[in-house]
């Protein structure tokens, strides 16, 4: 069964074309990721969903209904606000009875409602404080909580982190994960961050300049990017051209040899000690790029700058990305 | 924080010169008597505010009041719609709507009342035009009604209302009316709800400037009320000129004054109640 359909859509602003046609079945439950650089899309998506924007051409269905001309306001879902948006004259409470209020529900479910999402988003203590004595991590719970007190079918999520510092995120972005899995609602994320989305989603989208690039688990979109973009964009990447077309090969599956026969050649510009990997950047020879390669703990083998190097991988590594 | 202090100095110093210690002064006048002449004698009397409570002035009183607050609403009304236009219109449509709302200014506030004169007298402008199209027989009477004053009050301080309303709708976050609709509020809730709380500090300045400037003009009334109808501020000035009853004059100023700031705060109060209940309603 699925939530939501997006058929054929597409929007213009001002005769430029900001997502260009677009089909996508959303499947009940399922953690979606839109992911692109800012600019390619994922936004004005998520706002069509919502009902804020009208698709230029194609269709909306939401549980099958068709719901392209449904105003926001009738639609059964809701959307977490990049900046919050919370209101600030009302109490944290207030904030997420909104919605309820609106609903004209009777005032024992709706106290029902949001003491169950205070609890769950572990605001309890801060029912009675206004949105500017929050912190920015306890804002986002806010509203979060909001818009699961609707118990809506579809969750949107606009950047929902992106305002946070990075430890922060961490923390929210189990909780939000956690969150989904207890609610079992279908969640619509966008981000940027493409870290965030190999970690939380189920499926990604990749977007760039309105265009799909593609569709996938997040094991698919690592080890088989279709396109240069999904290559470069999610994960870190080595990109050769042969006759055949564009491959890549993942940093981790390049490996470096003193020993001649070695498919490419250069010279280590940098070695970069990470931890649980160590990098090394080498410049080709008579190419102008440079690769990176990954090597993890079990080598042991000391790498000066400077040095030449081979740099090999098998055949079987090389992932076809375009002509 | 301490060392900005001084900043202050300026308008401390202003302020107590030109205004605590004159109101200080006028509230002492107020407990004095004078002679036939006129001159001030220091010698305690309650004389000025007993004669407050003849029926004349405590009608005159009434009607400021009510003028004042009438002007105020009016003001209001008008005002809120116009404010809510423009601080939704495109940035080109803001630019000129504040120019039109505020070229009034550039000419000098007698010249603008009088123009009303212009209008309204029985041969003027509004008169004729009545009669050449048929709709009445013979002029109306429209200056020098409490109609006419009514109407050079709001005319003159409509600006006063909208601009403080601009600014705040123009200020709000505009995407907290996205979140309102995505909670399920209809345009017309989520103005109830969102906007016009959103906007409750701009009411209240409007309307604090236009009751205080509005209760305090005697030049409208006199020019276009004549002389039948009169507000507290021209007994006030006429107490402290014409009569020379100072004590009489500073005994209203500080009765005016004082209803002018239990108003405020009542006011005040009752926006603070508001607050408080925003989301509960219907």
């Amino acid at each position: 069964m699925h939530v939501i359909e997006l058929v054929q859509i597409e929007k213009h602003f001002q005769g430029q074309a900001v997502v260009h046609p677009l089909s996508l079945s959303i499947k009940e439950g399922e953690f979606l990721t839109l992911l692109g650089p800012s600019g390619c899309g994922k936004t004005t998506i998520l706002r069509m969903i919502a009902g804020f924007e009208q698709p230029t051409e194609g269709q909306v269905l939401l549980a099958g209904q068709n719901v392209t001309d449904v105003p926001a306001n009738k639609r059964d879902l809701n959307l977490v606000f990049q900046h919050y948006a919370l209101f600030p004259h009302m109490t944290v409470e207030d904030n997420i009875a909104f919605g309820l209020k609106m609903k004209k529900m009777p005032r024992q479910l709706i106290k029902e409602r949001v003491d169950e999402a205070v609890t769950m988003t572990q605001l309890t203590p801060l029912r009675e404080r206004f949105p500017h004595q929050l912190s920015g991590g306890q804002q986002q719970r806010v509203a979060i909580a909001r818009a699961i007190a609707n118990k809506p079918k579809v969750l949107l999520l606009d950047e929902p982190l992106g305002a946070l510092d990075l430890q922060l995120r961490k923390n929210l972005q189990s909780e939000l994960k956690h969150l989904q899995r207890t609610l079992g609602i279908t969640f619509v994320y966008v981000t940027h961050d493409q870290e965030e989305a190999m970690m939380l989603s189920d499926r990604i989208v990749i977007m760039n300049h309105g265009r799909v690039e593609q569709i996938g688990t997040p094991r698919e979109i690592y080890a088989r990017p279709q396109t240069l973009f999904a290559a470069t964009f999610v994960g870190e990447n080595n990109v050769f051209s042969s006759p055949e077309g564009l491959f890549a090969v993942r940093p981790e599956k390049l490996v470096p040899q003193r020993e001649s026969g070695a498919k490419k050649s250069g010279v280590i510009e940098d070695v970069q000690y990470l931890g649980s990997v160590h990098k090394l950047l080498v410049q080709l020879d008579n190419e102008p790029m440079k690769v990176t390669i990954a090597l993890d703990i079990s080598d042991d083998r000391p790498w000066e700058v400077g040095e030449r190097v081979g740099v090999n991988w098998s055949t079987k590594d090389e992932v076809i990305i375009g002509p | 924080m301490r060392k900005s202090r001084f900043l202050l100095t300026p308008v401390l110093l202003w302020l107590s010169l030109f205004l605590i210690v004159p109101m200080l002064i006028v509230v002492g006048i107020s407990f004095l008597s004078r002679d036939s002449l006129g001159n001030i004698v220091f010698s305690f009397s309650l004389e000025g505010y007993k004669t407050f409570f003849d029926p004349l002035y405590l009608g005159i009183y009434w009607d400021t009041l009510v003028l004042s607050l009438l002007t105020t609403v009016i003001c209001l009304l008008v005002s809120y719609p116009l404010a809510y236009y423009i601080a939704n219109a495109s940035p080109r449509i803001q630019t000129w709507g504040l120019i039109l709302i505020t070229v009034p200014f550039w000419i000098n506030f007698l010249i603008r009342t009088y123009a009303w004169v212009l209008l309204l007298r029985t041969q003027g402008v509004v008169n004729s035009l009545l009669l050449w199209v048929g709709w009445i027989d013979e002029p109306i009477q429209m200056l020098y009604t409490y109609g006419a004053v009514l109407l050079g009050m709001v005319y003159n301080f409509i600006p006063f209302m909208v601009l403080p309303i601009y600014v705040a709708l123009e200020q709000m976050d505009k995407r907290l009316l996205d979140a309102a609709s995505d909670l399920g509020a209809s345009r017309w809730k989520a103005f109830r709800h969102i906007t016009l709380p959103q906007s409750k500090s701009g009411i209240m300045t409007g309307a604090v400037l236009v009751y205080v400037s509005t209760s305090g003009m005697f030049v409208v009334t006199d020019i276009l009320g004549g002389a039948k109808s009169s507000m507290i501020s021209n007994i006030i000035q006429s107490q402290f000129l014409g009569a020379r009853n100072w004590p009489f004059g500073a005994a209203l100023s500080v009765i005016f004054v004082a209803t002018s700031l239990v108003l405020i705060l009542l006011f005040n109060r009752a926006m603070q109640a508001r607050h408080q209940r925003v989301g509960e309603g219907r």
